[in-house]
């Protein structure tokens, strides 16, 4: 019985055992005396009986699920390979690797100790099945007993409701933690890793070096085999594109923002809004496509027409995709903030005298200053997130230069790189990404406090 | 009647001025016209761009073969055995009698796909009786050809011998098509194979069913847990510190890039709980855990929306508090709990970079067939076609883009139906 099956025997008990609750509380109400003696209403008991079977009996089974390979493929391995050296996680992994593949098809890759593996593979296959026998067996009894218990327990006096409510409540509680455990979790594993990162590679080389070229040892004594992890052209890669976006996204969406905002017509207003918003919702994965072989080939083609030398992965192309992608962003945060300052204020202006124009440039604008800046702010934290434009459009290597015309790498790109294809968590090469992440996000946090700080304390109150 | 003395209103000095003035009021305006016509332009350009490139993703240039299925060629007891790549270029070269060099005869079989042997493989294997009989049978040609006959491309550059296509295999291909045998016929295979190298033989089944098993994840999680979430915090949570770090946590959840997700993924699901790579069970956990704080956000607007005289009066009737959130103000709130699940979703289906970073990026020919399988899925397809250097995959991907635009299109549309239909003001 496999999990999948185990789950749809759990929901379908747990049901069952709803129908039972309910039924024996309408019995034992009947025996004093009407429903109205119980103290609460049938379904909760129900309910009650439901819950008490279910949550324990998942709780059980996702801890398990979670943990039992880990733990199997211990025992196995310390059966058979004692001598393995604990330290290197390339063999576990090997061998694991190994032992599924053998255990799941009977196919035996190129080993020597190929008895060995066998016995190690029937032993797993063993242990898989007795675990999944004692998971199985546990999670139904669990929630069998907790389940039955309150059943038996049912009489008149017995506060369903609260029970019922409080389990409910608890819930609810575990959900909102999750919005937490997710931070904590992203900020202990990047951290986590970024640390065994910088206890092999100093935290100022990798802050302030001047070189990246994330390489790995084959041998021990190879030339250059540590690797060079100074960040610093990948910050200037990752502000160069960022700064050719907001080039592109800010004055288009600010000055669209104005016009939509101040002088469309209502009938060009419900047109062109949604229709920029549509750009916020095109996947990244799209404006990837759309910078990597419409646009790049086309600045190439130009540049090549005007003698400038244009490199097919320029920071240019994927700039100002970016910028485009970024411009609903700009344009409908500075258009919510723009007509949110109230009409009194533009006509005290316009009665002064001023022109439309002036009114916008010196009164409306300012007083929406605040919440502009927040808006550019939190587009050039989207912007320096950005992972796939990069990715797909500008280049892998390393370079350290101002010149938009030029391939540069940014910091999302080096994570994914890095990280894609096969890792193990113990050289610097993996471990670097997890200090990028570690960069990444605290630069967006920051910029995203920033933001919120600048919006709350600055923006003026209107009545 | 002595004369008025010249007003300064008249006064040709400030009359420059106000032409100043009115000259900067129309170049402003226009700096905005202008400015929003490059937004809508972009918006036109993106989506004419992939349209053009992509809808010839949906039909396949096919060329019509009619194969005799001679008995001789098949064994009583295993028909899966039998030549069929000579079955078919066999009925290729019956129609250039005059090609008898080896070479040549090597040159004219890459017309046909060499995927072709399979499908017949497959059609006699599902149809023993055709054996002994002739059947004429559309099958794809190779994609080079493919490109020929739809753009043109790989004409110009045979000229010089180093192209991809050679001048005898030019002149043999622009035959047949003179014979009537080349079509361009709906490609089937896009929508039932899984993936491949040639692409002639891609298809985005695998990673159409890979994107399904990870959304199904993301939403068997994300909604419940985003609405039960949702109503604490804004029915029952207490107004303290406590509650007021798990909003902050919350809003800033929103903005952390989705790449720093994947890392979390890869530290916490892979590597500490040891869950098996691409699959999209991890996938869903990790979109979840992304599309989370939208679904709450929204979903607390939702319930903020829903009048307090709902609750008041269901208090005043003799309900608990739990009762009234779960039984009159959550059903009311309901569509929009909906409509933001849904664009949580539709931006979840969009997304790519932390699927890469769990190893959703694997080259996957098989379909999978639960959420346990590896799989891709279909932005992650689009991303590997891109890195393809066959000029057909540009096609093949410009087609997937506009499947996955159609998929998010109609998501929004049902959101803003539910929005128009179900909300209330109140």
């Amino acid at each position: 019985m496999n999990a999948w099956i185990l789950i749809v025997v759990v929901l379908a008990l747990s049901s069952l055992l709803y129908y039972v609750a309910k039924r024996r509380s309408l019995t034992i109400a009947r025996s004093v005396g009407g429903i109205h003696r119980l103290h609460s209403a049938p379904r909760y008991y129900g309910i009650v009986a439901a819950l008490l079977f279910a949550v324990p009996a998942l709780v059980v089974l996702g801890l398990w699920i979670s943990i039992d390979e880990g733990i199997i493929f211990r025992l196995v391995l310390a059966e058979y390979f004692p001598e393995l050296d604990r330290e290197s996680q390339v063999d576990i992994d090997w061998l694991t690797s190994q032992i599924l593949i053998f255990a799941q098809t009977g196919r035996l890759g190129n080993v020597e100790n190929a008895e060995l593996l066998q016995l190690a593979a029937a032993r797993y296959q063993h242990l898989t099945s007795l675990s999944q026998t004692l998971r199985n067996a546990s999670v139904l009894a669990l929630g069998s007993i907790a389940g039955f218990v309150f059943v038996l327990a049912i009489s008149e006096k017995l506060r369903a409701r609260p029970i019922a409510e409080g389990i409910i409540r608890g819930l609810m509680v575990f959900s909102s933690l999750i919005a937490i455990f997710t931070t904590v979790g992203i900020v202990l594993s990047v951290l986590f890793e970024a640390i065994n990162f910088f206890q092999i590679v100093p935290v100022a080389d990798f802050l302030f070096g001047l070189e990246w070229s994330p390489q790995i040892a084959i041998r021990e004594d190879q030339v250059g085999s540590s690797g060079l992890f100074g960040s610093i052209p990948l910050f200037v890669g990752t502000i160069l594109i960022a700064g050719v976006a907001m080039a592109v996204a800010v004055p288009v969406g600010l000055l669209s923002a104005i016009y939509l905002a101040e002088y469309a017509s209502a009938r060009i207003r419900s047109f062109a809004k949604p229709t920029l918003e549509i750009l916020a919702g095109v996947p990244t994965v799209v404006y990837g496509f759309f910078a990597a072989l419409v646009v790049a080939p086309y600045f190439a083609d130009i540049g090549a027409r005007i003698g400038l030398n244009i490199a097919h992965e320029s920071a240019l192309a994927a700039g100002v995709v970016m910028g485009i992608m970024i411009i609903p962003f700009v344009s409908s945060l500075t258009d919510d903030v723009m007509t949110a300052v109230p009409q009194s204020i533009r006509e005290a202006s316009l009665a002064c005298g001023a022109t439309h124009s002036e009114t916008v440039k010196r009164v409306v604008f300012p007083a929406a200053l605040p919440g502009i800046i927040g808006a550019l702010l939190l587009a050039v934290s989207r912007a320096i997130g950005e992972t796939m434009i990069v990715l797909m459009a500008a280049g892998l290597a390393a370079r350290l230069t101002a010149n938009p015309l030029e391939s540069v790498t940014t910091v999302t790109v080096q994570i994914v790189t890095l990280l894609v294809g096969d890792q193990e968590f113990d050289n610097p090469k993996t471990l670097a990404a997890f200090a990028l992440g570690l960069t990444l996000f605290v630069a967006t946090l920051l910029l995203n406090v920033t933001a919120l700080y600048i919006v709350r304390k600055y923006s003026e109150q209107y009545e | 009647m002595p004369q008025t003395p010249v007003s300064f209103w008249d006064t040709p000095k400030f009359k420059r001025g106000l032409a100043k003035r009115r000259a900067a009021e129309w170049r402003f305006k226009l700096y905005g016209l202008i400015a929003m016509l490059i937004g809508l332009a972009s918006v036109a350009l993106l989506f004419v761009s992939i349209t053009l490139n992509g809808v010839g993703a949906f039909w396949q240039t096919q060329i019509k073969l009619d194969i005799f299925f001679d008995p001789a060629e098949f064994s009583e007891e295993n028909l899966q055995a039998a030549n069929y790549g000579k079955l078919v270029k066999n009925t290729l070269y019956s129609h250039f009698p005059e090609v008898t060099k080896r070479k040549e005869k090597r040159q004219l079989s890459r017309i046909v796909s060499v995927g072709a042997d399979i499908m017949v493989q497959k059609m006699v294997m599902a149809e023993p009786s055709l054996i002994g009989t002739t059947k004429s049978i559309w099958l794809p040609v190779d994609d080079v050809f493919d490109m020929l006959h739809k753009i043109d491309f790989g004409r110009d550059s045979s000229k010089g011998g180093s192209g991809l296509v050679s001048e005898n295999q030019l002149k043999w291909f622009d035959s047949l098509v003179a014979n009537g045998l080349i079509d361009s016929r709906f490609n089937r295979t896009y929508f039932t194979a899984g993936d491949s190298r040639e692409p002639e033989l891609a298809g985005l089944l695998g990673a159409l069913m890979g994107s399904f098993y990870t959304i199904l994840v993301t939403l068997l999680i994300s909604f419940p847990v985003g609405a039960a979430a949702a109503c604490y915090l804004e029915e029952f949570a207490p107004r303290n510190r406590f509650t007021d770090f798990i909003e902050i946590n919350i809003n800033n959840l929103a903005a952390v890039p989705s790449v720093v997700f994947g890392l979390l993924g890869l530290a916490v699901f892979i590597n500490f709980f040891g869950l098996p790579r691409s699959v999209p069970l991890v996938g869903g956990l990790v979109l979840s855990l992304m599309t989370l704080p939208t679904i709450i956000i929204a979903g607390r607007a939702a319930l903020h929306a829903v009048p307090p005289s709902i609750r008041e009066g269901a208090l005043a009737l003799g309900a608990s508090k739990t009762q009234t959130v779960i039984q009159e103000v959550v059903p009311l709130a309901m569509p929009g709990m909906l409509t933001g699940t849904i664009i949580g979703i539709a931006r979840a289906l969009g997304e790519t970079a932390p699927l890469l970073m769990i190893g959703m990026v694997a080259f996957i020919v098989d379909i999978p067939s639960g959420p346990l399988d590896p799989s891709t899925a279909l932005p992650v397809q689009i991303f590997l076609w891109v890195d393809s250097p066959e000029r057909a995959f540009v096609e093949k991907t410009s087609g997937a883009i506009l499947i996955l635009l159609a998929f998010l299109i109609t998501m929004n549309i049902v959101a803003v139906w539910l929005r128009q239909k179900f909300e209330r003001r109140w």
